[in-house]
């Protein structure tokens, strides 16, 4: 999964021609590690249609996140058009739900 | 219909001792979990009373009891479960990805945090409302924090949040922390840690961040206004059992479900174990225990079909 920050978050996301889902994570973060591989796979799933990608809001990305409003984990955005269209936070969070608003980008 | 022995329902630390206890005991086992398995303590910064581990990660500590379930050979199946209907010897677990019938079920629910319910609190998790310190607690590097609530959780959880933030108000509707003295003695030699005494949160303040509480002294009724950056809700937990019919089991005051010293519920072959079982204690060792308890008592039941005798 490709990672996103303060660098290429306008590049890779904003200016984006497919739809991105933006998985927000940190390495203390236990909700977000058991996530992880479940949305890897969902990453590989919706490959050539929507770019999974991921924050690690533990290296350096702290001002990216509170610009994109991001202050929990695990925290998901749906962006397409350099809009963020949809959000998932705490306890909203499971891949059921990141699949369906995925999806709804399409 | 799928047929098991055992079906633990919930996968936190009592489910999963329970699981290794029950496939220790020759039973067929599978655990449910909806999401992942660890319960409470994947959101638990530092477990320091788990015997044996001086400091560990709660969600390390979580990781560690899912390997050994699974060293046992456990099935740990990720499901829902939606309904739960007593039967004479089997049990049916409704779950979305099918129906189990069960000789016997340990219900492992837990428990999650209670909210406060006040005025901006729903509209601004996410956006420096949290329940979460280990997972949220570096957003707020120099910033200035509040902890809501005054027992263990949120005593320790203070503690751990003054390594990122410069100040932790500690708002408390008492005039002294419920928190075991050690907790205590930490927060008091803190200099970080604020307590607000006597005070509850009428409202949490912020257009799309958090930018402040507003806190009412229920001695005096005063109003005042704190700025700061983010708000940590630990108030005490509910059981969750939302999934199960309220009607079913002998319940206590707040839902939780009522058990015997076995863990036996009201209805034979049902046990409960864990956070979600009225207890006075609701800790990772005593979670642990329970399952053990229920564990050796579906054992019993099993194969015996009484489980008042010495195991």
């Amino acid at each position: 999964m490709l990672e996103i920050n303060k660098d290429n978050y306008e590049t890779e996301v904003a200016q984006s021609a497919m739809p991105v889902v933006v998985d927000f994570w940190g390495p203390q973060c236990g909700p977000c590690l058991a996530l992880m591989p479940e949305v890897e796979k969902l990453a590989a799933e919706l490959d050539g249609k929507v770019k999974v990608c991921k924050v690690n809001i533990a290296d350096g990305n702290r001002r990216l996140c509170i610009n994109l409003k991001v202050m929990s984990v695990p925290t998901f955005l749906f962006v397409k058009g350099g809009e963020i269209l949809d959000r998932l936070s705490g306890e909203e969070v499971n891949i059921e739900a990141i699949k369906a608003k995925a999806n709804a980008l399409l | 219909m799928e047929e098991r022995e055992l079906v633990i329902i919930g996968g936190g630390p009592s489910g999963m001792t329970a699981a290794i206890y029950g496939k220790r005991a020759g039973l067929d086992v599978v655990l449910l979990e909806k999401s992942s398995t660890g319960g409470q303590i994947l959101i638990t910064s530092e477990v320091e009373n788990w015997p044996g581990e001086k400091m560990i990660s709660g969600p390390d500590l979580g990781n560690k009891f899912r390997e050994h379930a699974e060293h046992l050979g456990c099935e740990i199946r990720k499901a829902t479960v939606t309904g739960l209907e007593p039967g004479e010897g089997r049990h049916v677990i409704r779950t979305n990805v099918g129906d189990i019938s069960a000789k016997a079920v340990i219900i492992s629910t837990g428990a999650a945090f209670r909210r406060v319910g006040c005025k901006g609190e729903a509209e601004l998790t996410g956006a420096g409302v949290s329940y979460c310190a280990v997972c949220d607690g570096s957003f707020y590097v120099d910033e200035e924090v509040a902890v809501i609530g005054g027992g263990n959780t949120a005593v320790e959880e203070a503690c751990y949040l003054t390594k990122f933030a410069s100040k932790v108000y500690v708002v408390h509707r008492r005039d002294k922390f419920r928190a075991d003295r050690m907790a205590c003695a930490r927060a008091a030699n803190n200099p970080k840690i604020v307590p607000v005494w006597d005070s509850v949160v009428e409202s949490i303040n912020g257009d799309e961040l958090v930018e402040g509480i507003t806190v009412k002294n229920v001695k005096t009724n005063e109003l005042t206004d704190i700025p700061l950056a983010g708000v940590f809700v630990f108030v005490g937990t509910v059981p969750v059992l939302g999934w199960l019919d309220d009607k079913l089991l002998d319940r206590a005051e707040g839902g939780w479900i009522k058990t015997g010293t076995r863990m036996q519920t009201s209805i034979p072959g049902i046990f409960a174990a864990g956070d979600v079982r009225d207890t006075p204690l609701r800790q990772v060792v005593t979670a642990a225990g329970d399952g053990a308890m229920a564990a050796m008592s579906a054992e019993h039941w099993i194969t015996t079909g009484d489980i008042t005798k010495a195991f």
